[in-house]
């Protein structure tokens, strides 16, 4: 209710040059932490062959990159990579969620704990302790039976899934911390069993948690640098892998092209991952 | 009783850790019986009705569906259904596919569903709302979803766990007479679970009344309301005076009564009682009468009035005795305007007086 006693006041008005100042910082902001991205994009159409100047507008290094086939491979292993440490970590992070989420067990605020660990360690840190892991297993692989073992991409895979599992697990049990465990009782009550409830009840209500989850180990793992550098072993090339080391030699407008391309995906999907939670908030 | 048992309980006992939650309860609920189980929350009676259900597992004693052991059996394969006090309807889906839930899962045939699903919507005056999602129907329609839901399935048996409590006033009272009138068309054994003693005594045909894991009485309304075994249920199920005193003598049908002040009275005691037992008496607030003469009762005390709040259809007065005790004293205002009984004044001494059939003598 308006208080109608008293004239309203006007709302306390700003110094002009303080909301002048606010705007340019604002605006500043935005220069700071996109002009580089801007430049990039933009550098990827110019004719210039050192892409760094905007020389005019041209498609050549689009096309240029898809004939490409050492980066066309490179693509191919990273996208690889991608789907198949998405699939075996949401599986895992979603299991582990349900567990945390619905089990009192012992322990398991330690191990609530530790889940985190992944995402707040250094990942540089995390690249050598699992580049440590596997000579170390590979050494003993060996010493047990006389099979030598190396690195190579299913060493990425294990590597993206042991650090994705944490992000899919924390975005899982978002989803979980609203679910109304009444309705599985009221499914079990109905007559389903437990496999029909988690099929039924519980996925399809959690499914946007899952896929949020899904998207964001995707993205993680496609531009992931540190921890495929050091896990692949030789022989494999991974597109992070690929771009760094042609930089080293020349940076050319390819390279803008396929960043630019790489941005466009990660964009779509942190996106996609950002409506996927939206959609299971309103829940 | 002709009638069949569809649920017996034996020393059914629920201990979490060192908690007992539901302590050694033994009831046998007939065929087509309306039975709730009434009490403050933390009495035991959810615990009770989720282990009928199926959701805990007993730690003790025997739970028989129509002469089945089912205590060890998980709820998914008991023939109960439950409503719950939230609902539970299954946001993902609409209201056709909750209440088919249940129907595919015992893998009735697609048509047969359809059908059912119909009649059971029919059933709670919802035709026409199959297609839409719980989170478009009100708090009153989600109910009656719930209940089609779960009637659908023809249970021997309906457990329904405070399933109004969620509903306002108004809507609350058109729901108790509408489950009851459900419950008939039917012929379900419904056990329901309350904290609400007047839903429980419109409803029922047997009322549990619960308190710290135990059922302290089981009987119908008017049993429960009227012969209350103890000053619990006195307590809890309506309103009452008590006066304690212990037993002087016993005349057959009356036991007599001495208090504290050495005034005696007489009551009826449902157990016999042995003289020199301490005991409370127990009278119903609009049992008692207040005159401005004394009466040729048998039972007539000199009172003072302490306090008279009109509520209209009612004066309910607060008296004093002599010997200090408060006694609530609820005249109907039936009366004659002109009848100098009908109208009390703070300070104005008079008699109260009731019949000896009205006091309860119950042991301490």
């Amino acid at each position: 209710m308006i208080d109608t006693t008293r004239p309203l006041q006007p709302p306390t008005k700003q110094p002009l040059w303080g909301r002048r100042l606010l705007t340019m910082h604002a605006w500043s902001t935005y220069v700071f932490l996109y002009a580089p991205i801007v430049l990039l994009v933009v550098f990827s159409f110019t004719k210039d062959t050192f892409g760094v100047r905007w020389t005019g507008f041209t498609l050549d290094w689009y096309i240029k990159l898809f004939n490409d086939q050492r980066m066309m491979t490179a693509t191919f292993n990273t996208l690889w990579v991608a789907t198949i440490s998405t699939i075996l970590s949401t599986i895992l992070g979603t299991l582990l969620a349900l567990g945390m989420e619905r089990y009192r067990f012992r322990g398991r605020d330690g191990l609530d704990a530790l889940l985190y660990m992944p995402i707040v360690i250094p990942e540089i840190v995390m690249a050598l302790a699992l580049l440590a892991f596997f000579s170390f297993s590979f050494g003993i692989i060996q010493a047990l039976t006389g099979v030598t073992l190396r690195m190579n991409i299913w060493t990425v895979i294990v590597s993206h899934v042991a650090f994705c599992i944490s992000f899919v697990t924390v975005v899982v049990r978002a989803s979980l911390k609203g679910f109304d465990v009444r309705l599985e009782e009221a499914a079990a009550d109905l007559g389903a069993d437990t496999r029909t409830i988690f099929w039924r009840i519980t996925l399809p209500l959690i499914l946007p948690g899952v896929i949020g989850g899904a998207l964001l180990a995707f993205t993680l793992s496609l531009d992931d640098f540190i921890i495929s550098f050091f896990t692949v072993g030789p022989g494999t090339n991974l597109l992070p892998i690929e771009v760094y080391g042609r930089v080293k030699r020349a940076i050319t407008p390819s390279i803008n092209a396929i960043s630019t391309i790489m941005l466009a995906v990660s964009m779509l999907l942190v996106f996609l991952s950002q409506f996927m939670q939206r959609r299971a908030d309103e829940r | 009783m002709t009638k069949a048992s569809a649920v017996v309980l034996d020393r059914v006992t629920k201990r979490f850790g060192n908690v007992t939650a539901v302590d050694s309860i033994s009831v046998d609920i007939r065929d087509g019986e309306f039975f709730s189980m009434l009490g403050a929350s933390g009495c035991g009676k959810t615990t009770t009705l989720r282990m009928i259900a199926g959701f805990e597992y007993t730690t003790e004693g025997v739970i028989s569906l129509g002469g089945v052991h089912v205590e060890r059996i998980p709820a998914h394969l008991r023939n109960v259904n439950t409503v719950f006090q939230s609902y539970a309807l299954f946001p993902h889906m609409t209201v056709n596919e909750n209440i088919a839930f249940g129907l595919q899962m015992q893998k009735v045939n697609k048509s047969d569903i359809t059908k059912r699903v119909a009649e059971a919507l029919a059933m709670v005056q919802l035709t026409g709302y199959g297609e839409r999602r719980p989170k478009q129907l009100s708090g009153g329609q989600q109910q009656r979803v719930a209940l089609a839901r779960a009637l659908v399935n023809r249970p021997k048996v309906l457990l329904l766990d405070e399933p109004l409590g969620a509903l306002d006033l108004k809507l609350r009272k058109e729901m108790q007479i509408e489950l009851k009138r459900l419950q008939q068309e039917v012929g379900i054994t419904f056990i329901y679970v309350t904290h609400d003693q007047e839903e429980a005594l419109t409803m029922s045909d047997r009322i549990a009344v619960m308190h710290a894991g135990k059922m302290l009485q089981i009987g119908s309304p008017t049993e429960i309301y009227e012969r209350p075994a103890n000053r619990y249920v006195a307590d809890f199920i309506g309103e009452a005076n008590f006066l304690d005193g212990h037993v002087s003598a016993n005349d057959g049908i009356y036991t007599i009564v001495t208090l504290a002040s050495g005034v005696t009275l007489s009551g009826i005691a449902q157990h016999p009682m042995h003289a020199g037992a301490a005991v409370t008496i127990a009278i119903r607030p609009e049992k008692l009468r207040l005159s401005v003469q004394p009466t040729d009762q048998l039972l007539c005390l000199p009172a003072t009035v302490e306090r008279v709040l009109y509520i209209g259809s009612d004066t309910r007065l607060t008296v004093s005795l002599d010997n200090g005790a408060h006694l609530d004293v609820w005249e109907q205002n039936n009366r004659s305007t002109l009848d100098r009984d009908a109208y009390w004044q703070k300070g104005e001494r008079g008699y109260v007086w009731w019949t000896p059939d009205n006091a309860l003598i119950m042991a301490e």
